[in-house]
């Protein structure tokens, strides 16, 4: 099994983190993983985006053209990514600020209002936890209880007062995810 | 030896692996993208474990003269920039070579020319392997591909830097610095206290006094020693040449890419070969000294060699010189930050392979 992802958005949306706590969260399960962000003038504002790839082989290339899954955070990332998803692979999105939804027919299309769930639970911080939920409803590549372990991993133990909040926006994810096409 | 799982940059991993060699000094300044390696040694403060020393320079140009210092000393010393950075060290660079220091530096390499971009780039090959300052020298040029083998190559490069008494370069790229994998990591080793007999640090009475310089105004001494180090080389040549091949056994078009390129064309060859294209990768892991002979041995088989990198065809020449003109060579890559994606390689195969 090789699963390459890209997740894109605007930086601050805590998207290099999402992808870091899925890498993470890859090594607790024992599977080789590689975490390739966009570096430079994105972490100062402006797009962000981060190809993840999991897999039980030794990963070949960090750097894609072609995604099995694009989980998209903004309009700009959609523009950019929306024909780098492979046929048959997946495209994950929240509709926050979208104009033009994604119109590609050969593939399978997610909608999660993560941006809203986040504001009705009252952490606005756990907003990408609602998104790696959808996604690992609709590909379980990582086990919940990996991804709690990748989460005490990747955050500061300072921090780790809050895992629960973000164990609880990963189902929040789950349940909320809806298939549009 | 039980070795511990991290997940990390290929950034970290040099500092991690560096205080975990036992280096006794580190002399750098923040440059993108390899500011992690100072920001590591910072926050890890290993001068409070290991006694290693930490120290951010005033500028390149101080940090490389630092390292000269200790490298006199007989210290296991290393410093770390990217490109513009490197540019300025090069004099430093070439008084250690010639004056036959061990030392350890490493280049994350970024598009150029000039200040260029932060993204990327391969394009410091030149600069790397043919020389980079002024005189008749080489480093040795260590070329990691993963993260696991920019912690690997620290200790390697410390190895062969005192083995030839010779400064050595590992040559990254902002892609490998800044990405995240699996790394296994050596033990804590202890800074070693023993002092190479050529190292100045006061001369005893029982021995001639030991001289670091690289200055010599007498030419027929100084072609003696020029002499000295093409015998270094040459041992070097025959003796540390490093390569990984991938699916080569039956190739008949071959990808020769070291680095994150390799790690691209690796991928290429994967997508070749579900074509039902018999491609292969031959991946140089020591740049200097170069994988000439098994190139060379190559051309005799293959239909086509392909040198892919991120710089303008930089590598190809040596690839050329290796193939000596019984195949087809031709150069593949992106520049400027930009970095070739396995599709691109795939392409650029077949537009060569209906071309022929």
């Amino acid at each position: 099994m090789t699963e390459e992802i890209i997740i894109a958005g605007f930086g601050g949306q805590g998207i290099l983190s999402m992808g870091k706590i899925m890498a993470y969260s890859g090594v607790m399960q024992d599977m080789e993983v590689s975490w390739m962000p966009s570096y430079g003038p994105e972490m100062r504002g402006g797009t962000a985006n981060v190809t993840v790839i999991l897999s039980d082989e030794k990963i070949s290339s960090p750097i894609l053209r072609q995604f099995d899954t694009a989980i998209i955070l903004n309009q700009q990332s959609l523009d950019k990514f929306e024909d780098s998803v492979k046929k048959g692979g997946i495209i994950i999105y929240d509709s926050h600020g979208i104009v033009r939804h994604p119109g590609r027919s050969d593939v399978s299309v997610y909608h999660v209002n993560a941006m809203e769930e986040a504001g009705k639970m009252n952490s606005p911080k756990t907003f990408n936890m609602i998104v790696l939920g959808a996604y690992l409803k609709i590909r379980p590549v990582l086990s919940l209880e990996n991804v709690v372990k990748g989460l005490e991993k990747s955050l500061p133990e300072r921090y780790h007062n809050l895992i629960p909040d973000n164990e609880k926006a990963l189902k929040r994810g789950m349940e909320t995810v809806s298939r549009i096409s | 030896m039980e070795r511990e799982l991290r997940l990390m940059k290929g950034n970290e991993a040099i500092a991690e692996a560096a205080i975990r060699a036992g280096t006794d000094g580190y002399f750098g300044y923040p440059i993108t993208p390899q500011s992690e390696i100072v920001e590591y040694l910072m926050e890890a403060k290993p001068y409070e474990t290991t006694g290693m020393v930490v120290l951010q320079a005033e500028s390149e140009i101080a940090a490389i003269n630092m390292v000269y210092g200790g490298a006199g000393c007989g210290k296991k010393v290393m410093t770390t920039s990217s490109s513009p950075g490197i540019s300025l060290m090069q004099e430093g660079i070439t008084y250690i070579a010639g004056a036959e220091l061990p030392c350890l530096i490493d280049n994350i390499v970024r598009g150029g020319p000039g200040l260029g971009t932060i993204q990327p780039a391969q394009s410091d090959y030149f600069q790397s392997v043919k020389g980079g300052g002024h005189g008749d020298y080489h480093l040795i040029v260590l070329a990691p591909a993963s993260v696991q083998e920019m912690a690997d190559f620290v200790e390697l490069g410390f190895d062969l830097a005192f083995r030839y008494r010779n400064p050595v370069m590992i040559l990254s790229d902002g892609a490998i610095g800044q990405m995240m994998e699996k790394v296994y990591l050596n033990p804590q080793k202890e800074r070693s206290g023993t002092v190479p007999e050529w190292a100045t640090t006061g001369k005893p009475p029982d021995r001639e006094r030991n001289i670091i310089t690289s200055l010599e105004l007498d030419s027929a001494k100084q072609e003696l020693f020029n002499l000295k180090l093409i015998a270094k080389y040459d041992e070097i040549k025959e003796k540390e040449v490093r390569f990984e091949e991938f699916q080569c056994e039956d190739a008949e078009y071959l990808f020769v890419a070291y680095g994150t390129s390799a790690r691209v064309c690796q991928k290429a060859v994967q997508l070749a070969r579900n074509e039902g294209i018999r491609a292969g990768l031959l991946r140089p892991v020591t740049l200097f000294p170069f994988p000439e002979k098994q190139i060379e041995r190559f051309a005799e088989k293959v239909k086509i060699i392909f040198s892919v990198e991120m710089s303008a065809g930089q590598m190809k020449e040596d690839v050329m010189l290796a193939a000596a003109g019984r195949v087809p060579v031709f150069h593949f890559g992106r520049m400027g930050g930009m970095v070739p994606t396995p599709e691109e390689v795939l392409d650029f195969l077949k537009s060569k392979i209906t071309g022929d």
